[in-house]
């Protein structure tokens, strides 16, 4: 460190340079304590992103190869998304994550928003109701998932419950029905996430200016109008957080899929992350993986990134 | 100075990473890759466990997270990839060879040598544990996939007998489904369903046309008739099946099958090692017998102790690993609690029950005369992408999604193709 601060030219007097080197310290240190992170997040995402990349060009099977073979993985994935008859798993992959993602964030949205007005109208009893809610977020996919596989197993479960109260019409197999499944893999995560999008949703009209809401009272504003105009308006930047957090949510619901369906019934509720995982892991063709893998982050990409730049545009003005 | 910092704590950080990865391995000590741990898997190993420290080395299991098959050879891809290799991993089928084609596996043809590996280990598992010339794996049992397992209660019941044709098959599980029993307990995950599938493609089409079909990929048999009146065979059987099937785990219907809710399981032999866990004795509770049509013929699959390159300091532990592993004392042991028979012909079955000896005799006779088939469901008939486009293609068919066997065919064709 001496050697350093002598051969600095700026540095005269020597009673300056502990104030300067201290100085100095203080100006690198968020750097210092940055860069790591930013290094590992260079490396360890945006690297893997590009070898990804990489790789789908290749012909890797079981271990990458580094041979420059052409698009015919994504040739395949093309013909599985169009061409094919009946459905590849890859087309039910992708048509199981629109449907997914839609009524997941969708539902999860208007639900949470819905619980958090319900609970915003000064009830007594809040402090318990709102642990209630949330608690589930707390809960791993893997818990959620297999809680709820023996819920709605119709020999174990639900039905079989109501068989036992009398109830024995009652009939509901969803989880066994390779065209209903995906849905259950909504209720569940419905289940888990809307009491935390709730969370969010409560802290955003509890910042609400209060002043506003008295003033389009005293306009005659109904309490309908004074959430329709005034106060959903206000909650935009909540909906875009809860829009995030749910999306990403639901590209990597993975896990969730595996503990509640093990896949469904002849791979029908898969979703492409399980499909990158399946062909990557399982089946040794590393290729097809990768570009799968690279479809579904062009997919998102193409997506998210105009919503944020509309968002966050706006703002800017 | 901003610069130098930085530079330090980057090579600060490189060094970490490196040192974590040069971790030395233990020279007594056996490292191992398994998922045996359910009760019975768990003590049939002691006794290999045993065997070894009696030799002075040490076991350690090395860990995977999740448990199961896939959850292991994932933990074991990215061990291989760090080079960081355990003495040996459990392996199946081509995995064994993916691994010796990518250089990574040790050489035990000495040990092989002096054992006589060479003359006991039945031709059809060399396949596999041979490479390129070089002992690679030492299997540690036979698996047979073409069963049928069966409550003796409930066949007393409806009045049945030993099914000796897929026809007579049917006859008895509409015997069951008229006395209110479930004629055919199956679990609906793909691998169930394309194992019993092996056993109705060898059963409709033969020993000559499973091998040309499942092990040499032969595309006309794959688009023949036979293979079309094998989904056929398939479609028919699905229907005693209960309704609540899919997803079902393996073991579940074995225990439906153990405690007379169901008639029969099409299964591999592990099966047997939960009659066995629940105090069942053959031929008195449970009967085995051989898939209908499928006589003289063995579909199978095989566990296998994949040897890895490891440094010539740890390579003695492997070789007293490799050699405890086939000696005919371990195989006896392991495999009566496992429920499969032992992976060399010369092993006496003395301590076996009644599906136990006829599973050895079985062995011995199909691998003399050439019948002794991988089993594409289970990883030994095809590389995994194969195999799994395969499982695809059946457990569509089962669940519905393909609807003709015409269409089966076709898909089947394509999956291969898009596969290889």
């Amino acid at each position: 460190m001496s050697t350093v601060a002598t051969t600095d030219p700026v540095l005269t007097p020597a009673q300056s340079t502990p104030i300067s080197l201290r100085g100095r310290l203080q100006d690198a240190l968020p750097k210092i304590v940055l860069a790591p992170s930013f290094v590992i997040t260079l490396v360890f995402v945006y690297g893997f992103i590009v070898w990804t990349a990489y790789l789908s060009f290749t012909n890797s099977k079981t271990f990458p190869s580094y041979a420059l073979t052409g698009a015919r993985a994504y040739q395949r994935l093309w013909r599985w998304t169009f061409e094919s008859d009946p459905p590849s798993s890859w087309y039910t992959s992708i048509t199981n994550m629109a449907i997914f993602g839609f009524l997941y964030v969708g539902i999860c949205l208007a639900l949470g928003l819905f619980l958090a007005i319900l609970l915003d109208q000064k009830i007594r009893g809040e402090g318990i109701l709102r642990p209630i809610f949330l608690y589930p977020m707390a809960l791993s996919f893997i818990v959620t998932g297999v809680a709820w596989k023996w819920f709605l197993d119709p020999g174990l479960g639900l039905e079989q419950t109501l068989h036992h109260f009398g109830w024995t019409s009652f009939h509901f197999d969803w989880i066994k029905n390779k065209d209903f499944v995906i849905y259950t893999v909504v209720i569940a995560g419905v289940w888990q996430a809307s009491g935390f999008v709730m969370a969010m949703f409560l802290a955003g009209l509890r910042g609400i200016d209060g002043e506003i809401m008295k003033a389009a009272q005293i306009d005659g504003a109904s309490a309908f109008q004074l959430y329709r105009r005034i106060v959903i308006p206000l909650l935009r930047p909540i909906f875009l957080s809860a829009f995030i957090v749910l999306a990403h949510m639901a590209i990597k619901s993975y896990d969730l899929v595996v503990a509640l369906t093990s896949g469904g019934p002849g791979g029908s509720a898969w979703l492409p992350s399980n499909f990158m995982y399946e062909y990557t892991f399982k089946r040794n063709e590393m290729a097809v993986g990768s570009a799968s893998a690279i479809i579904m982050l062009m997919t998102i990409s193409a997506i998210i990134v105009p919503y944020l730049y509309s968002e966050l545009k706006e703002k800017a003005r | 100075m901003n610069r130098f910092l930085t530079t330090t704590a980057m090579i600060a950080l490189a060094l970490a990473g490196a040192h974590v990865s040069a971790r030395a391995a233990d020279v007594k000590e056996v490292q191992m890759l398994h998922w045996w741990t359910s009760g019975g898997e768990a003590a049939a190993l002691n006794v290999l466990k045993q065997d070894l420290s009696k030799e002075g080395f040490a076991w350690k299991d090395v860990p995977v997270a999740g448990g199961g098959g896939d959850a292991a050879m994932t933990a074991l891809k990215a061990m291989v990839a760090a080079g960081t290799y355990p003495t040996a991993s459990q392996m199946l089928g081509y995995t064994v060879l993916d691994y010796a084609q990518a250089g990574v596996m040790g050489d035990l043809t000495e040990t092989a040598k002096k054992e006589g590996w060479d003359k006991s280990v039945p031709a059809a598992l060399q396949k596999f544990s041979v490479y390129d010339g070089k002992w690679v794996a030492a299997p540690v049992n036979v698996h047979s996939v073409n069963w049928l397992w069966i409550n003796k209660a409930v066949m007393d019941k409806i009045g049945g007998t030993q099914p000796k044709s897929f026809d007579e098959l049917i006859a008895l599980l509409d015997k069951a489904k008229a006395a209110g029993v479930i004629p055919l307990a199956l679990g609906g995950q793909n691998w169930q369903e394309a194992t019993m599938f092996d056993s109705i493609v060898l059963s409709t089409g033969g020993p000559e046309f499973y091998k040309k079909a499942f092990n040499d990929l032969d595309e006309e048999s794959l688009k023949s008739d036979t293979m079309k009146k094998s989904f056929d065979n398939l479609a028919t059987i699905i229907k005693y099946v209960d309704p609540n099937f899919s997803g079902r785990d393996w073991n579940l219907a074995t225990a439906m099958v153990i405690k007379g809710d169901a008639l029969v399981q099409v299964m591999g032999d592990w099966a047997k090692g939960e009659f066995v866990a629940a105090k069942k004795k053959p031929d008195t509770d449970f009967l085995c017998y051989r898939f209908p049509g499928t006589e003289g013929s063995v579909v199978y699959n095989s566990d296998m102790f994949g040897m890895f390159n490891v440094p010539d300091d740890r390579k003695a532990a492997q070789v007293a690993l490799a050699t405890a592993t086939l000696s005919k004392s371990f195989q006896s042991a392991f495999n009566v609690v496992k429920g499969s028979v032992p992976a060399r012909t010369d092993v006496p079955d003395t301590d076996f029950d009644a599906c136990g000896k006829k599973g050895i005799a079985d062995l011995k006779a199909a691998n003399e005369g050439g019948t002794l088939f991988g089993s594409l469901a289970q990883g030994y008939g095809a590389p995994p992408a194969i195999a799994n486009a395969y499982k695809d293609v059946v457990s569509k068919f089962v669940h519905g999604q393909i609807k003709t066997s015409d269409e089966a065919v076709k898909q089947l064709v394509q999956a291969i193709d898009d596969a290889r």
